[in-house]
């Protein structure tokens, strides 16, 4: 089996005196999908910006057996690290199609960089229309594609999704889950999926850990969580 | 990084302990009491063992602390940045000037005139810039300190100004029956209302008015909420401000014998602001230190650049900032804390 | 009639020199959120910087441009150096340390080349453009260079990826990080470019209205009221502000005589301030509670 491509373990992360995570550890193999979820609260984007370099760490991250706690943000995303942000963290005042040069910025390869726009159109045709259009005025699940395709273009090892189906109208989210499904299977591309919606989340992801107030209660492949009715019920509120 | 470490912040404004109430125990007031009684007993003290120049200089350092705590009250207290305070300044001086000169009025009447025209200019200005938010208040209130001289000289206000040559004020003498020299009679009565006005002020700050400033410059929106008129307290707050300064301008005027407008100039205003800053935010003391600060210090700064003091002051400005930002008047409250927790 | 097409045009000509330096303070505005109060002394320092390489004896666009480069790395060093550590610190603390920049400049200007006014060289034949009696051939090519300027720095945002990646770290620092961009050094990029920019301006302006330290003080609050009545977080509105101001000041002067011109822009700031805080191009911004 191969080595995992992100490692976390023994995980603290803290916002100036407050300490959010206390030592959790999880993992993402390699082309696979992993999820972490719990409620509001328990730390998940918090594990996210602490993937990124966002915020104040101890503990060990590594990707592709490389430490990157401690590490800019900048150059963890050189390194293929593509975060998708809870809010969309979406340009606003930019149009479509600068949005997605940015998420091409660190990347030196120009025709690549093309074919990609077209990869993207075809997940996700709707941008193709929307492509001068100032990206405030999409509506939410569209920056919410934006937002997935900008994190597309760079062609990540690593996909960090926060929340992405927050705000979102049950079709949109099921057609972008889909969508993800499809990305993962095709591209190959990793992704660290964090999410309140347990029940789509599981169905995506192959490995879940979830989190109560900084600490990791529970672990374990997504069908055995999903199978076991008394963590559904008292965990996940299903 | 930074923006995640920090919980949510509220503009954290140096110096707050100052003035908020709800000192300890008896010792520590006695304690001021004491120190106040000292610093009296020397301010009484000094105009008999120093030359008339020196005497001329405390005299002009007063009145800039009486500047200084007005522009402490808008600045420090309650969070509207003036670059432009020597343009209050200027109109105290001016109203005085014109007063003594061209109405016959004695300088015991035109100091709370002057002072009153000033309430009112500041009131009024304070009004429109009440919806303005720190920079572009900073803005506005630096066009106006920069284009006060050029109002000054203009030649519609020329009778009563005396454009670009100003108005040149007779020194007054004491009263016949008191034996003081001009300079010590006038360092005495610029004393008296030094005095009056920091233990009005101080009084002012340390009850709900302070509290209600210092709200409004925290949580704007919060003390709405909670009652506080916010519009009104703005608007009194630059009103009285300028009161302070002018009564200022009013008494360095006549210190000083003469009023004319490239003393008011942009670099009036920027040397107010090096005093506040010096002395420390949103404290009284701290207008005491800044006071003394800017009238002295230029010296020592000359002595240090010839040609080049202002540059002296950038870098004092600056380093302030990053190394002292509570101002004199704050490593003075550390020293203190340090010291009474031995 | 004449005499107020002149004023409209050498309004414009001067109004070129505003818009620069307005738009050099909105994009430092659109980074920070912070009003550079030290432009107008950083942009006097470097016209005294190309003065002296004239005096050294580099021939004009030599020493212009060595100006610019020297000004724009100057612009790089002061923001790593001076205001990065103060970065998140309270708008007072940084206006302070803004105002702390303009007077050492303009103390320093003062110490080493003295307050006496000296002429400046303009790179442009002197008398009237073709013959014309509207504007000197100064106005004019200072009105094409000042355009040049704004185009080339148009151009640069608008079409290359690190205008973009500039634009994207003024509005949006933390996504802008998730796509790999070093934001505080677009930042230092910024000031830069600004610096660089003021710089020109000077060396434009210098010729009309002498080289002395003093000099940008009273283009600085035209250029503000320029920046704040096109919309201070606008480059294009800043522009256009900038001629606005340019004419207005000018046409202002003819009838209420030139004393009291400061006191127009004055008038303007404050104006704008009150009834459209936003400018004229601006977005109007509701805060969230």
């Amino acid at each position: 089996m191969t080595a995992p491509l992100l490692q976390v373990r023994d995980l603290h992360a803290q916002y100036g005196p407050t300490r959010v995570l206390h030592g959790i550890a999880f993992e993402v193999r390699q082309g696979g999908i992993s999820t972490i979820l719990g409620a509001n609260g328990a730390g998940k984007t918090t594990t996210l910006r602490a993937v990124c370099g966002m915020v104040r760490t101890q503990g060990e991250i590594l990707l592709g057996g490389e430490r990157i706690d401690g590490k800019p943000t900048e150059s963890i995303v050189r390194m293929g690290v593509a975060h998708v942000p809870d809010g969309r963290g979406t340009f606003m005042e930019l149009t479509v199609e600068e949005n997605l040069r940015l998420g091409a910025y660190t990347r030196r390869d120009r025709e690549q960089v093309q074919a990609d726009f077209e990869r993207i159109y075809r997940y996700f045709p709707r941008l193709r229309e929307r492509l001068r259009q100032q990206a405030g005025t999409l509506s939410g699940g569209e920056q919410q594609m934006l937002a997935v395709s900008r994190a597309l273009m760079l062609r990540p090892r690593l996909l960090l999704l926060d929340e992405p189906s927050f705000g979102l109208a049950p079709l949109v989210v099921q057609e972008l889950f889909e969508i993800l499904g499809e990305i993962n299977r095709a591209e190959g591309t990793s992704m660290l999926l964090v999410e309140q919606n347990a029940s789509l989340a599981l169905k995506l992801a192959d490995h879940a850990w979830l989190l109560e107030t900084g600490r990791v209660v529970i672990s374990g492949s997504a069908e055995s969580i999903r199978n076991d009715e008394v963590v559904r019920r008292s965990y996940l509120g299903y | 990084m930074s923006s995640m470490d920090t919980p949510p912040s509220v503009s954290a404004m140096p110096g707050r302990g100052a003035a908020l109430p709800g000192r300890p125990a008896l010792p520590a007031a006695r304690r001021k009491v004491v120190g106040l009684a000292l610093l009296g007993i020397l301010a009484c003290a000094l105009p008999f063992v120093l030359g008339n120049y020196q005497v001329f200089q405390l005299t002009l350092a007063l009145a800039y602390a009486i500047a200084l705590l007005g522009l402490n009250m808008l600045t420090g207290y309650n969070g509207q940045i003036s670059l432009g305070h020597g343009a209050f300044f200027a109109i105290g001086a001016y109203t005085a000037a014109i007063l003594m000169e061209h109405a016959g009025l004695s300088y015991w009447a035109a100091i709370p005139v002057a002072g009153l025209v000033c309430l009112v200019a500041g009131f009024l200005f304070g009004l429109p810039a009440l919806r303005l938010e720190g920079l572009y208040l900073a803005l506005a209130t630096f066009a106006l300190g920069v284009a006060m001289p050029q109002i000054l000289k203009h030649k519609a206000l020329e009778h009563w100004t005396g454009g670009s040559m100003g108005v040149v004020i007779i020194k007054p003498d004491p009263p016949s029956w008191i034996p003081l020299s001009q300079d010590q009679w006038l360092y005495f009565f610029t004393l008296a209302w030094t005095v009056l006005l920091f233990w009005a002020g101080w009084n002012l700050l340390r009850g709900r008015v302070g509290r209600a400033l210092v709200a409004i410059r925290d949580q704007p929106i919060a003390a709405q909420a909670m009652g506080v008129n916010t519009a009104l307290y703005k608007s009194l707050t630059f009103g009285v401000s300028s009161l302070y300064t002018g009564v200022a301008g009013a008494l360095s005027a006549i210190a000083v014998q003469f009023a004319s407008p490239d003393s008011f100039s942009i670099f009036l205003s920027l040397s107010l602001l090096v005093g506040l800053v010096v002395g420390g935010l949103a404290s009284i003391s701290g207008a005491l230190y800044g006071a003394l600060f800017i009238q002295f210090v230029p010296n020592i700064a000359d002595q240090i650049s010839k040609a080049a003091p202002w540059a002296i002051y950038g870098v004092f400005l600056i380093g302030f900032m990053y190394l002292m930002p509570s101002g004199v008047a704050g490593l003075v409250r550390l020293v203190r804390h340090r010291l009474a927790n031995r | 009639m004449e005499l107020l097409l002149h004023q409209i045009f050498a309004g414009l000509a001067t109004g070129g020199i505003y818009a620069s330096v307005a738009l050099a303070l909105v994009m430092i505005y659109q980074a920070t959120h912070l009003v550079n109060f030290a432009q107008g002394e950083m942009a006097m320092f470097a016209t005294y910087l190309a003065w002296s390489l004239m005096q050294a004896g580099l021939p004009y666009w030599v020493a212009f441009f060595l100006t610019v480069a020297i000004a724009f790395v100057g612009g790089i060093l002061i923001e790593r150096v001076i205001i990065q550590p103060v970065e998140n610190a309270p708008v007072l603390s940084v206006v302070i340390v803004f105002i702390g920049l303009l007077v050492i400049f303009n103390s320093l200007a003062g110490w080493i080349y003295t307050y006496t006014i000296k002429p400046f060289p303009s790179p442009f034949p002197s008398g009237s453009f073709l013959d014309n009696r509207l504007l000197s051939s100064h106005e004019m090519g200072s009105m094409a260079v000042t355009l040049g300027v704004l185009a080339l720095v148009f151009a640069f945002f608008r079409y290359t990826p690190l205008g973009l990646a500039m634009r994207a770290a003024a509005q949006n620092p933390v996504s802008s990080r998730l796509v790999g961009v070093r934001v505080g050094w677009m930042l230092a990029l910024g000031w830069g470019l600004a610096s660089a920019i003021g710089a020109v301006a000077g060396i434009m302006v210098a010729p009309i209205v002498f080289l002395e330290p003093n000099m940008m003080g009273g283009i600085l609050l035209y250029a503000f009221a320029g920046a704040l009545l096109g919309g201070i977080d606008s480059p294009g509105g800043a522009v256009l502000g900038g001629f606005l101001v340019g004419v207005l000041e000018n046409v202002v002067g003819v009838y209420l005589g030139t004393e009291l011109k400061l006191t127009v822009a004055l008038v303007i700031i404050v104006a704008v301030l009150v009834v459209r805080p936003s400018g004229l191009l601006g977005k109007v911004h509701v805060a969230r509670v």
